[in-house]
């Protein structure tokens, strides 16, 4: 009986779930103020213009991030398949680096920006199209299978554009490697406008399809049975999870475990299904992790260690602790 | 009314459901019953809209079931498969509140509720409303299902094997709130049934199902026969009137 009791007190959710997120606003706050004044010495419009565009890709990342892989798992009724997991970063990286293959470098400094990421964007949402096929018209789905395919077609991208950096000119090669792998120290903040841009769009969007998002996590055939368009639902929230994979791979190169840690705390911490509080839980843990991680390691480890080093430590412990409790 | 016409599923060349073609009045209880994979939960999939059909079609009340818009169909119909397992982590209340959303789009509103505790308390889980899902037994979770197919509250309601995990007492209970569900709110209920008895005492119209065709449609006089249970099943079956009932016995 203690047991049962236990449990029914846990239905004072919608309180307890308000006080998780004010928590964690609180939280984003402090590290968000930590991040900004920590070690801050002279000019403050100094300091500010060093760390502010940093302070936005970090958030902007974060808020990516969480809200694709909420997304994601939604519609794929699992907590272990993210994006990243899926090989969406890594075909970013891949389209990027072929671009730069083709074009080159001035070729790719001459177009527009915001033109070159919808165009980019696009692509990432045939590939969803594909992978939504895989996913949905096999009918019987296979959690493992799905990993597996996940796992090779990211590592079979990443060898192509390992295999185009190596071919390419040195000068190009260093262009991308600036892009991709010099992580949250150095900001394109051209690319941070248009990616403010569609994040928040795409955020907005997803939180306003919260209710059907609900519906959606109860498996195709409720949601079918409760009158959802399901086909026309799920390809709508996985071009937003390719614009936000888009954005997140575009600032910072991939970071695969992190959506997982995130959307699965989230889970966790608020102890609810419901969408309207899922995507700001995991879209403020994904601020807290970021920016306060990112403090530490500039101020605690004097950027000696990479954040994302740490981040894909942990998140890929949780990632095979998942897979081995077989947790779907 | 629900009506199929040539309805046929295909997986590569095996055929699960063979062109049936089959009416089902409004009102009232039918049971479809038969062996296992004779096509009875694919026949109801296509119904409900679960499956595309490989040829054929289906319509409820002159509705076309795959070209109406999925929300219109969901004021009309309710369909429960046989899974019930869920991803998601809910208490039985928020289940059987998902049951309004054709209505309220995700905004309960007080009539809403009132529906959701009408639903619970027809399903006898007021003690359990609070609970978690994965705290409650097999049959529990079942009721709780089909709680919240029934808070639907539409005119047609086709379920996959509602039985299922229920012990002999909730099996009966279940079958009189469904056949009150179809005579005091005038209800068409569509059921698998694999205990060709209680279609026999519950059912108003029993479909036999076999090799994916209509083996035999009728009223429970009609269908329950040792003829037609050995034709269906395959197995030689007695059948005895206990009480004004046909019982089929196939226990030895």
């Amino acid at each position: 009986m203690a047991k049962v009791e236990g449990k029914t007190s846990e239905r004072a959710a919608p309180l307890g779930q308000r006080a998780v997120l004010l928590a964690l606003v609180l939280l984003a706050a402090a590290a968000t103020i930590a991040f900004m004044t920590l070690g801050a010495r002279g000019r403050w419009d100094l300091v500010l213009a060093f760390r502010g565009p940093k302070l936005g890709a970090l958030i902007l990342v974060g808020l990516a991030i969480a809200v694709s892989t909420v997304l994601f798992q939604t519609v794929t009724e699992n907590r272990i398949l993210t994006p990243a997991i899926m090989g969406f970063d890594s075909l970013y990286v891949l389209i990027q680096s072929a671009i730069v293959f083709l074009i080159g470098t001035q070729g790719f400094a001459a177009i527009d920006p915001r033109f070159m990421f919808a165009a980019q964007a696009a692509v990432m949402v045939a590939f969803s199209a594909l992978l939504y096929a895989g996913l949905f018209a096999t009918g019987r789905r296979n959690l493992h299978l799905l990993v597996l395919a996940g796992v090779v077609m990211g590592g079979f991208f990443r060898s192509l554009s390992t295999f185009i950096q190596r071919v390419i000119d040195p000068n190009e090669f260093s262009f991308l490697q600036n892009r991709f792998f010099a992580s949250f120290n150095s900001i394109d903040t051209d690319l941070l406008a248009v990616g403010a841009v569609a994040v928040i769009a795409a955020s907005a969007v997803a939180l306003r399809m919260a209710r059907v998002l609900d519906v959606l996590a109860l498996g195709r055939e409720r949601a079918i049975c409760l009158g959802v368009d399901h086909r026309r639902a799920v390809s709508r929230i996985l071009v937003l999870v390719a614009v936000l994979v888009s954005v997140s791979t575009a600032l910072t190169g991939p970071v695969t475990f992190f959506g997982l840690l995130v959307a699965n705390l989230a889970h966790v911490v608020t102890g609810s299904s419901r969408h309207r509080v899922l995507l700001p839980a995991a879209s403020l843990l994904a601020i807290v992790f970021l920016v306060g991680g990112q403090t530490i390691v500039e101020r605690v480890f004097a950027f000696e260690t990479n954040l994302r080093v740490i981040v894909d430590f942990v998140g890929g412990i949780v990632f095979l602790a998942m897979l081995l409790r077989g947790k779907t | 009314m629900i009506e199929a016409r040539n309805l046929t599923k295909r997986y590569r060349d095996e055929v699960v459901v063979n062109d049936v073609s089959l009416r089902l009045p409004a009102g009232g209880i039918t049971a479809i019953i038969g062996p296992n994979g004779a096509g009875k939960s694919t026949f109801l999939s296509m119904i409900g809209r679960l499956l595309p059909m490989s040829a054929g079609s289906a319509t409820v009340d002159g509705l076309d079931v795959t070209r109406t818009a999925s929300d219109v169909l969901a004021r009309r119909i309710a369909v429960l498969r046989q899974d019930n397992h869920l991803s998601s982590r809910l208490t039985v209340r928020d289940l059987v509140t998902f049951g309004r959303y054709p209505h309220s789009k995700g905004r309960p509103t007080a009539a809403d509720l009132a529906h959701v505790e009408r639903a619970i308390g027809y399903m006898n889980l007021e003690r359990q409303a609070d609970r978690f899902l994965d705290e409650l037994s097999g049959g529990q979770r079942q009721r709780a299902f089909v709680a919240m197919v029934l808070c639907q509250d539409t005119d047609y309601v086709l379920l996959d094997e509602p039985l299922n995990n229920l012990d002999m007492p909730h099996a009966v209970a279940m079958m009189r709130q469904l056949r009150r569900a179809a005579d005091e709110l005038g209800k068409t209920i569509v059921l698998v049934l694999h205990d060709v008895n209680f279609a026999s005492c519950y059912a108003d119209h029993i479909v036999a199902m076999r090799e994916g065709a209509v083996a035999f449609q009728g009223s429970p006089e009609q269908v329950i026969r040792p003829e037609v249970m050995e034709a269906i099943y395959g197995i030689a079956m007695e059948v005895q009137i206990i009480g004004g009932r046909r019982i089929a016995i196939y226990y030895a």
